[in-house]
């Protein structure tokens, strides 16, 4: 017993090593910007450019209405599947798979044929509809997280009988998604729009090939052309998406309790 | 004799190819309380979703109130319901769970918090509003679900096995309670349970289900007393069926095991030399002639089981046993296994089932 101990420590600290010695590595890069000591010149830098915060705000606002537009799709989705059509969930769940098999690339050159400017629906022909088609993709490319996170949140309540136990006290569908259903996958729905914030924040192809001046292609751009601020932009990256993943460790204790499974 | 409140005319419901409700009829009258009792896959509940709207009948129509509700949606009947799993939204308080129903029906807020006062107090829990459904028990959750489904002042209450989930304590307790509630309310009341010490104690009248159908509809006294098929003599209370050899239909005379037993009135359309099914319950036989029994059968002690304040015991009578009860007696030992015995009863208790 406390030889297994002993080896579970063991590997613990060399997968915490492989995670944790590049990443202290890139830290240590980006410190030394300024020849001969630590500083955080490059962060100044990254932080202090027009064109970081331009990208970052407006991949912000892609992921906030990439977010919505998840929520809006999936969440109706997931429950009535639950509810009325649980025995084509294999299917939903194969179809929503497809975007981690299908490379993003091929689902951006599909756009760019579909919805150029001489098709009947010209997303590309203005800037508007190309950032409406990035944030289509970007719905796409997250849908296998959100799902996933709604569907295990529906798990945890009693989709039909709670359904059932609002309609008879006079409530109509949106009365139901509004307050019985959604209030009880709230932490679910945010655990599934924190991972797709992640998603979009970081997000070069497609953003790179619909000529959008998100936050990923200039990531890109930075990478090719500057030494220290790259790693600067890495570290930033990662401290975004621990953010958020933290977010979703502190909201989930405000989760509602379910009834049937109290803790 | 007035309209009945709730009539289910003529209903069937199928799944597919599988009927699971045939021909169901009931009248139920206004502030009456029935109960619908059966074993599992029976239809009962089925039944019950029907009146809710939650199922569609395959042929048939539900009236409430003179009302055709037959393709209402769930939310447009003014019915009230519980669930067997409760069915509290775990985001909302007590308080929040009881107005929920007032709130959409667009009850201004003074007027449902006066309501909610009024349900918490009528289910004993007035301390309890601000508490989450995690922070209640089985049978707190329960009441504070029933409390939600009579806020709006439903026209019909709809009770689906609210009480399997409970121990058995609890139940009882709880079931005493939705009975004196469901009287001072005088709502109109369907229960569905499988229990039928349930349904014996808390309902005005007993519809007892099997493969879809009413095998019979009656006062819990006529259920238990009068029953009248085979299957509800078997399904409420315990029986002792025997097998009976009819010698002369015209005055009555069935053989039991070689012994001659007079149910002279009771052979309605049997011709001598029918087999007959004949039923009796523990508590009609005594162990020994007894006066005011006309009837006695010999047979041989099988069982003995004492049960403090009562002996259990069984006589085999032929290839069957007949199960009796009597009281604990200090000063009388018990019957000893093996010992003959006679047994008798009332010609009268004797049911003959068809």
């Amino acid at each position: 017993m406390k030889s297994g101990k002993f080896w579970a420590w063991v590997v613990f600290g060399i997968g915490t090593a492989y995670f944790f010695i590049p990443l202290l590595a890139t830290f240590e890069f980006s410190l030394r910007m300024r020849r001969g000591v630590h500083s955080f010149d490059a962060y100044q830098v990254v932080l202090g450019d027009p064109r970081f915060q331009a990208t970052f705000l407006y991949s912000v606002v892609a992921a906030i209405f990439t977010i919505i537009l998840g929520v809006l799709i999936v969440v109706p989705a997931a429950y009535w599947i639950r509810l009325r059509l649980p025995q084509i969930r294999p299917v939903v769940e194969f179809i929503t798979l497809l975007p981690l098999v299908i490379p993003a690339i091929v689902i951006v050159f599909g756009y760019i044929r579909m919805y150029g400017s001489n098709s009947p629906l010209p997303f590309l022909a203005s800037d508007l509809g190309a950032s409406a088609l990035l944030v289509i993709g970007y719905a796409t490319l997250a849908l296998p997280y959100m799902y996933r996170a709604v569907d295990t949140g529906l798990r945890t309540i009693d989709v039909r009988t709670l359904t059932e136990a609002a309609q008879i006290l006079g409530a109509g569908w949106g009365t139901i998604i509004t307050r019985v259903i959604l209030p009880n996958v709230l932490i679910a729905v945010l655990s599934g729009a924190f991972l797709t914030f992640a998603i979009v924040i970081g997000e070069f192809t497609m953003a790179s090939l619909l000529n959008r001046p998100a936050f990923g292609p200039y990531l890109q751009n930075i990478g090719a052309n500057r030494a220290y601020e790259p790693a600067a932009l890495a570290i930033i990256a990662f401290a975004i998406t621990w953010g958020c993943m933290s977010l979703i460790q502190i909201l989930s204790r405000f989760a509602p309790k379910s009834a049937n499974r109290p803790n | 004799m007035a309209d009945p409140f709730l009539s289910i005319q003529h209903v069937r419901k199928s799944f597919g190819a599988t009927t699971v409700v045939e021909d169901f009829n009931l009248d139920v009258e206004p502030g009456e309380f029935v109960s619908f009792l059966g074993p599992s896959g029976c239809g009962k509940t089925t039944v019950l979703r029907m009146v809710a709207g939650f199922e569609e009948p395959s042929a048939g129509r539900i009236v409430v109130g003179g009302k055709d509700i037959t393709r209402l949606k769930p939310n447009q009947r003014n019915v009230g319901m519980v669930f067997q799993a409760y069915a509290l939204f775990p985001n909302l308080t007590v308080a929040q769970n009881i107005a929920f129903g007032l709130k959409v029906g667009g009850m201004p807020k003074a007027d449902a918090d006066r309501r909610v006062a009024e349900m918490l107090d009528i289910i004993k829990l007035p301390q309890m509003a601000d508490r989450y459904p995690y922070q209640l028990s089985g049978g707190q959750q329960q009441r504070i679900a029933l409390a939600r489904a009579i806020a709006p002042k439903p026209k019909l209450l709809l009770l689906d096995e609210p009480l399997s989930a409970l121990d058995a304590k609890v139940r009882v307790s709880l079931r005493e309670e939705i009975r004196s509630i469901q009287k001072k309310l005088g709502i109109t009341t369907i229960f569905v349970t499988h229990d039928q010490e349930e349904a014996l104690s808390i309902s005005d009248r007993i519809a007892v289900m099997y493969g879809g159908r009413a095998e019979q509809v009656g006062t819990p006294f006529e259920i238990y007393n009068r029953p009248a098929t085979k299957f509800v003599a078997n399904f409420v209370g315990t029986l002792n069926v025997l097998e009976g050899k009819v010698t002369d239909a015209a005055s009555g005379k069935v053989q039991v095991n070689a012994q001659e037993v007079s149910l002279k009135g009771k052979l309605n359309g049997s011709k001598s030399g029918d087999t007959l099914s004949l039923a009796l319950r523990p508590e009609a036989i005594s162990l020994g002639r007894q006066p005011g029994h006309d009837t006695s059968l010999s047979g041989e002690i099988a069982e003995v089981h004492f049960l403090g304040s009562v002996i259990r015991v069984r006589v085999g009578i032929g290839g069957k046993t007949v199960s009796l009860d009597t009281f604990n007696n200090s000063t009388t030992p018990p019957p000893v296994v093996g010992d003959k015995a006679d047994i008798s009863f009332s010609s009268g208790d004797m049911l003959v089932l068809h």
